[in-house]
C-alpha cells in the first residue's frame, strides 16, 4: 500500500474498530456464541477415492513449475 | 424478433421453447446479440462466452427436437456472477490476483446449471472478492446501473443484476454475504433471493465469508427467481454446511402467492430498528405504499421488536472481514493466479507472497483482511470475533420471537435507491456500511430473504425485503409473488418493464475509484 | 558439560508432540488417494490444492481412527468437538492456513504407561490427541546440499497436503532425570507400537507416518517451576531421539550454569552428529489466530459409536504382553528379552502355528536370532512361524533329533523350503531303516567288546560309548531311543 493508502485504511480501521467494539456491551458471559448459522453435526463422508485431478489439471494455474511440481521461490523461514 | 425474445421472462422463455415457437439458439443469439449492443456502456460482464453458449443452446435444440426429456428451463441462458467457479472459462472474483485464473473444476452449481442445459452467457461483474456494495471496487471497471447510468447498480452482485434488468439475460446467478444480491436487486428494480444458509450449495464458490456466504437466485420477477433457486438448491455432499432436507416446490409457492386472497390473514411484521424513519422519503412513501396494498388485500400488519439488530452491522463487520482475512490468505502466487516478484531486494517465497498480495488486491479487499486478522489476533479474540458470534446468538433468538408474530418480516431492502458513483471515496465507512443494515441480519441468522421491486421513487426503483424463518424459503415466494401482482396491478406494469432500454455512456459519470 | 554432569546438577522436563499419519484410503478433508508414492501433485482434488471455491469434508474412517487412538490411550472421548484453522502463511500449506483442532479436540486427558528396557514403568500423562491435516512437500532445489537456506528454489508436490493427522501431546514429564533420553525414545516406540496393534498406521517413522517433536527443558531442582523449553524437530527415529534429548540437555545446562538464558525456538536435529541447530525463533507470540473452522461443522460421535469402537478396539501392547506372559508361564525378565530383541510377534505367531511356547521361544531368540545376526538380516524374513512350529512338530514326532533339526534349520533359513522338504531332500531324517541301525549296533558292539561287558556288568552309561560309533556309521540319523533298545536286546538276548 501506498503511504497515503496506508493512513486511510488506518484511519478508516480506526472508525471502524471504536465502532464495532459495541458488541462486547451485549456479548455478556450467558450468551454462547453461535458460529455457524445452521445447526448441523456429524457429517461424515465414507473412505472411498473419488476422481482426484490429473497432475495437469493440478498445475494447470500455476505461475511455475518444473517436473510435476509448483515451483516457488526459496523459503526462508525453517521449519 | 430477438428484440421481443430478450423481453421476455424466463417462464414465458421456457415454455415457449418447448412449444416449440423458437429455438434455444435463437434465444441465446439474441441475448448475446443485446450484450454486445449494450455492455461496453453498462459493463455489465467481465467475460462473455459466445461459443460455448451457443454449444449448448444447439445442443439442448437437438435434443428436445430427438424428443429427449429435458429440464423445463433449457434453452433458457443466464448469466454467472464471476465469484462462482466454472472450468474452463475464465474465473476472476473481479480480482486483478485471478485476472487470468481458468479453473480446472466446476463449482457444483456450475455443474447443476450445466447438467439442466442452461447456457452460460458469461461470468458478471462483480466488487472485488464480493467486497462491497456498488460494484465499483471491481478491479476492472464498474457497472452501470441501466436505470441511470450515473448510478452503480448496487454490488456485490451488481453486474448480475444489471444483467437481468437490461434484458441481457432472462436469469443471473449472484451471491449474497450481506446484502449483495437483494440490495442490487432494490437498485435495479429487479427481484433477487438469498436463500436459507445451506440450502444451495457453496462448493465451486469463491469464498468470502463463509458462514455468511450463500447464492442467491436473480431475474426480473418472482416466478423467474424461483425457478432458478429450485434448480440450484438441493443437498451437496461436497459442502459440509449443505442442508439435507427436500427442497420445497417454490413455483408451487409463487402460483399459490398470485392467487386472490392468498395474503388473507398473513402477518407482515414491521421491524422497528429498520423502520423506514431513517431512510430516504422516496423509499418509505414507496415502502408504504406498497404495505398499504398488502394490507388492502387482507395481510395483517404488526410491529416487532429486535434489539440485537442495533448491533448486528457491528458484529457482521467483525465476523464478515475475519472469516475473509483467512480465506484470502490463500491468494499468494505460489499455485495459480497472478505471481508479482518485488521491484528490490532478495526473491524470496515470503517476499513474491507479499508483492503479490500488494499488487493483486484493491484497497477495499486489504482494508478487510487487516481489519479481520486484527479481530482475530490475540488478546483481541474474545472482544471482537467472540463476541459478535455471542451477538449472532442474539440475532437469531430476536428473530425466532419475532416469527412467534409474524409470517414475514417486511423492511426496505436499502435506506435509499442507487446512488451516484464515487461516493465511498472520502465518506466515513462505518456511514456507509450503514446501507446495509437491513439486509445482513438475515445472513447473520442464516434466515432467507427476498427483495422485489415496490415501486419507483424520483423515476429510481425501491427494493421491498421480505424475511422469513430459516427453512421457509417457500414463504418468501408466496407473499413476493402476491405483492409483485398488486404492486404491477396498481402501476399498470411491472416495475422491471420502465427500465430505460438504450444508454450513452455519459462521460461524467465515470467512476474515479476501483 | 556432559550429559551425566547436567542431569546431575539439572531436573529435565520433557514434553513430546507425536504426529502420526493415519492409514485410510482417503485424505482428512477430501476423497483424493492417500497412498503412499504416486506421480507429483497426481493425489489432489480442489480442496487439497485449496483451490478458490474449495471446500473440506471430514473423513468418517480418520474420525474412527482418531477415537481409536484416544481410546488406546486412555483418554476420554470428547462428546462434541471442532476444528479449528490454524493460520500462517507457508508454501506447503495450500490454503496458508491448516485445519486442525484447537478447543475443542476430539480425545483428551489420558494416559499410558511405558516400559524402559530394564522394566521400570513410567506414565505419561496424556494432554489431547487431536485430528488435523498434513501440509504438501518442498523439496529445495540449489544451494548447498539441497537445504533451505541458499537454496535457488524450491518444488512443492500437495500429495501430502491433506493427509489425515492426529497429534498427540503429553503433559510436562517430570522426574525422569538421566534416564530423560531412554524415556523420550521408548515413549515415541510406544506409541508407534500402539499404532500398529490398533490398526491406525503402518507407522514408519523412516516413512514419515510417526513424527516426534521434542521438547526439552531444565530446572535446578524438581521444585523449582518448569524451565523455558526448546523443541526440536527432525527427530526421525528412536536414536536420533535419545541423541537429540542427551543432547539438548547438555546444551542447555552449558547455558544456565554459565549464567546465560535458554532461548524459546525451534531446534533441527542433525543425524550425522546427534547435535541440534537453531531453527525459527519460536515465540509463544507466534499468533495462529485460531478460530473454528466454518466451513466444518461439530464432530459429536455418539457414546455408542464410541462404546462399538471400544468394543472392537484390537488388544494393546501392553495387554497382549501380559497375557503372553500369563500364558506362556515366563518371567518378565524373559518377557523382556523377547521384545528387546523384537521377537514378540513370531514367537507367539509359532505358538499360534502349533508350537509350545518353549520351544518357538528357544528356536527364535537361539539359532534364529544367531543366524539372522550373521547374515545381518532381520529373523522374521529368514523362516516363518509356520516354519518353526512345523520343524519342532517333525522332532516331535521322532523324525528328528535336535542336532538334525538345526542342520534342518539351516537349511530353512537359506532359504531352501520348508523344514519337511529340508528334511526330506538332504535325507536328515531319523533313520528308521531296522536292517541298517542293527548293522550298526553289531558292528559298534563287536569292535567294543570291553564295553559290551560293562553293561553286562549293569553299567547303563557305558550303553553311550556305543552311541557314538552308531550316530557315525547313521550319519547321526539313528533314532536314539531304538538303538538303545536294540543294543540291549543283543546283548541280554
Amino acid at each position: 500500500m501506498t503511504s497515503d493508502e496506508l493512513e486511510k485504511t488506518a484511519e478508516d480501521l480506526g472508525r471502524i474498530l471504536s465502532s464495532v467494539a459495541r458488541v462486547t456491551e451485549v456479548a455478556t458471559d450467558d450468551v454462547p456464541a453461535t458460529s455457524h448459522p445452521m445447526p448441523l453435526t456429524n457429517v461424515l463422508r465414507d473412505d472411498v477415492v473419488g476422481t482426484p485431478l490429473t497432475a495437469e489439471q493440478a498445475l494447470s494455474g500455476a505461475p511455475a513449475s518444473e517436473d510435476g511440481k509448483f515451483l516457488v521461490p526459496q523459503i526462508l523461514g525453517e521449519d | 424478433m430477438s428484440n421481443d425474445l430478450t423481453r421476455l421472462t424466463a417462464a414465458q422463455l421456457s415454455a415457449g421453447l418447448r412449444a416449440g415457437e423458437y429455438s434455444s439458439e435463437d434465444v441465446t443469439r439474441a441475448h448475446l446479440d443485446r450484450i454486445e449492443q449494450t455492455d461496453s456502456v453498462l459493463g455489465s460482464f467481465l467475460t462473455v462466452e459466445p461459443e460455448q453458449a451457443l454449444t449448448t443452446a444447439r445442443d439442448v435444440d437437438s435434443r428436445r427436437a430427438a424428443g429427449e426429456e429435458l429440464h423445463p428451463y433449457a434453452g433458457v441462458p443466464v448469466s454467472v456472477k464471476d465469484v462462482v467457479v466454472t472450468e474452463g472459462i475464465r474465473t476472476t472474483a473481479a480480482s486483478r490476483i485471478l485476472e487470468d485464473w481458468i479453473p480446472p473444476y466446476d463449482a457444483t452449481i456450475s455443474t447443476r446449471i450445466k447438467d439442466a442445459g442452461l447456457p452460460i452467457l458469461g461470468k458478471t461483474n462483480m466488487d472485488e472478492f464480493a467486497m462491497g456494495s456498488t460494484t465499483e471496487h471491481s478491479a476492472f471497471g464498474p457497472t452501470r446501473n441501466p436505470w441511470d447510468t450515473t448510478t452503480v447498480p448496487g454490488g456485490s452482485s451488481g453486474g448480475a443484476a444489471a444483467s437481468a434488468a437490461a434484458f441481457q439475460a432472462p436469469l443471473a446467478v449472484g451471491t449474497d454475504t450481506g446484502g449483495s444480491v437483494r440490495q442490487p436487486a432494490a437498485f435495479t428494480g429487479t427481484v433477487g433471493v438469498k436463500p436459507t444458509y445451506g440450502s444451495i450449495s457453496r462448493y465451486g464458490i469463491i469464498a468470502m465469508a463463509s458462514s455468511l456466504d450463500q447464492v442467491g437466485p436473480m431475474g426480473r420477477t418472482v416466478a423467474d427467481a424461483a425457478a432458478l433457486h429450485q434448480l440450484l438448491a438441493g443437498h451437496d455432499p461436497k459442502d459440509s454446511t449443505s442442508l439435507s432436507d427436500p427442497v420445497p416446490d417454490f413455483l408451487a409457492a409463487v402460483e399459490a402467492g398470485a392467487r386472490d386472497g392468498s395474503l388473507t390473514g398473513k402477518r407482515l411484521g414491521v421491524v422497528k430498528q429498520l423502520s423506514a424513519d431513517d431512510y430516504d422519503a422516496g423509499v418509505r412513501t414507496a415502502f408504504t405504499a406498497a404495505l398499504d396494498l398488502a394490507q388492502a388485500a387482507g395481510a395483517q400488519i404488526v410491529e416487532v421488536d429486535l434489539p440485537s439488530l442495533s448491533y448486528a452491522l457491528d458484529a457482521y463487520y467483525l465476523i464478515m472481514p475475519s472469516e475473509a482475512s483467512s480465506n484470502l490468505a490463500r491468494y499468494d502466487g505460489m499455485r495459480f493466479g497472478l505471481r508479482v516478484e518485488p521491484e528490490s531486494g532478495p526473491v524470496t517465497a515470503e517476499t513474491v507472497m507479499a508483492a503479490t498480495r500488494a499488487a493483486g488486491f484493491g484497497a477495499e479487499v486489504k482494508r478487510r483482511i487487516l481489519l479481520g486478522t486484527y479481530a482475530l489476533s490475540a488478546g483481541y479474540y474474545d472482544a471482537f470475533y467472540g463476541s459478535a458470534q455471542k451477538v449472532r446468538t442474539l440475532v437469531q433468538r430476536d428473530f425466532a420471537a419475532a416469527f412467534e408474530q409474524a409470517d414475514v418480516l417486511v423492511t426496505p431492502t436499502a435506506p435509499t435507491t442507487a446512488l451516484p458513483f464515487g461516493m465511498e471515496d472520502d465518506a466515513d465507512p462505518m456511514a456507509l456500511y450503514l446501507g446495509d443494515a437491513a439486509t445482513i441480519p438475515a445472513n447473520l441468522a442464516g434466515i432467507p430473504g427476498m427483495s422485489l421491486p415496490a415501486g419507483l421513487a424520483d423515476g429510481m426503483p425501491v427494493g421491498f425485503q421480505l424475511l422469513a424463518l430459516a427453512k421457509q424459503d417457500a414463504r418468501l415466494y408466496e407473499v413476493g409473488a402476491a405483492i409483485e401482482a398488486l404492486v404491477s396491478d396498481a402501476a399498470g406494469a411491472p416495475v422491471w418493464a420502465g427500465v430505460p432500454t438504450e444508454y450513452a455512456a455519459d462521460a461524467a459519470s465515470t467512476t474515479t475509484s476501483a | 558439560m556432559k550429559f551425566t554432569e547436567a542431569v546431575a546438577k539439572y531436573d529435565p522436563a520433557l514434553g513430546i508432540e507425536v504426529h502420526v499419519e493415519l492409514g485410510t484410503a482417503t485424505k482428512m478433508f477430501d476423497d483424493a488417494p492417500n497412498t503412499f508414492g504416486g506421480g507429483a501433485n497426481e493425489n489432489t482434488t480442489p480442496t487439497s490444492l485449496g483451490l478458490p471455491g474449495s471446500l473440506p469434508v471430514v473423513n468418517r474412517t480418520a474420525v474412527e481412527y482418531a477415537i481409536r487412538i484416544g481410546l488406546a490411550l486412555g483418554c476420554e472421548i470428547a462428546p462434541t468437538c471442532r476444528f479449528a484453522r490454524k493460520n500462517y502463511f507457508y508454501p506447503d500449506l495450500a490454503k496458508n492456513f491448516q485445519t486442525s483442532q484447537s478447543d475443542e479436540p476430539i480425545a483428551h486427558d489420558g494416559r499410558i504407561d511405558i516400559e524402559l528396557e530394564d522394566g521400570t514403568i513410567v506414565p505419561v500423562d496424556i494432554e489431547r490427541a487431536h485430528m488435523e491435516e498434513d501440509a504438501g512437500k518442498n523439496t529445495h532445489v540449489g544451494g548447498s546440499a539441497g537445504r533451505i537456506h541458499g537454496a535457488d528454489h524450491s518444488l512443492v508436490d500437495y500429495n501430502r497436503a491433506g493427509v489425515p493427522l492426529v497429534e498427540i501431546v503429553t503433559r510436562p514429564i517430570t522426574g525422569v532425570g538421566e534416564r530423560a533420553p531412554e524415556v523420550a525414545a521408548a515413549y515415541v516406540r510406544t506409541l508407534r507400537d500402539i499404532f500398529r496393534a490398533i490398526g491406525v498406521s503402518e507407522a514408519r517413522m523412516e516413512q514419515g507416518n510417526v513424527r516426534a517433536d521434542i521438547n526439552v527443558s531444565l530446572r535446578p531442582s524438581p521444585d523449582a517451576p518448569l524451565g523455558t523449553r526448546t523443541e526440536t524437530k527432525n527427530v526421525n527415529s528412536f536414536r536420533s531421539i535419545d541423541a537429540a534429548v542427551r543432547f539438548e540437555i547438555a546444551r542447555q545446562a552449558d547455558i544456565l550454569s554459565s549464567g546465560g538464558e535458554v532461548l524459546q525456538e525451534t531446534r533441527h536435529f542433525h543425524e550425522a552428529d546427534g547435535s541440534t541447530s537453531s531453527g525459527r525463533v519460536k515465540s509463544d507470540a507466534d499468533d495462529y489466530r485460531y478460530f473454528p473452522e466454518p466451513d466444518l461443522v461439530p464432530v459429536a460421535p455418539s457414546r455408542e459409536w464410541v462404546e462399538e469402537i471400544r468394543a472392537n478396539l484390537p488388544e494393546l501392547p501392553a495387554a497382549r504382553r501380559r497375557r503372553l506372559l500369563d500364558e506362556w508361564g515366563i518371567s518378565d525378565l524373559e518377557m523382556r528379552d523377547i521384545i528387546n530383541a523384537g521377537l514378540l510377534d513370531p514367537v507367539e505367531a509359532t505358538v499360534v502355528a502349533g508350537a509350545k511356547p518353549d520351544a518357538a521361544r528357544k528356536w527364535w531368540m537361539g539359532e534364529i536370532a544367531r543366524v539372522a545376526k550373521q547374515k545381518d538380516a532381520e529373523a522374521a524374513e529368514l523362516v516363518s512361524p509356520e516354519h518353526v512350529a512345523q520343524l519342532q512338530q517333525l522332532i516331535d514326532e521322532g523324525k528328528l533329533n535336535d542336532k538334525l533339526a538345526r542342520k534342518v534349520l539351516a537349511g530353512v533359513l537359506d532359504g531352501r523350503g520348508a523344514p519337511a522338504d529340508v528334511m526330506e531332500t538332504d535325507g536328515l531324517q531319523i533313520v528308521e531303516d531296522t536292517g541298517a541301525l542293527e548293522a550298526a549296533v553289531d558292528e559298534a558292539i563287536a569292535a567294543n567288546p570291553d564295553v559290551v561287558e560293562k553293561i553286562k556288568g549293569g553299567k547303563m552309561q557305558a550303553i553311550g560309548a556305543l552311541m557314538g560309533p552308531i550316530m557315525k556309521a547313521t550319519r547321526g540319523q539313528a533314532d536314539a531311543g531304538k538303538a538303545r533298545e536294540l543294543i540291549l536286546a543283543r546283548i541280554n538276548g
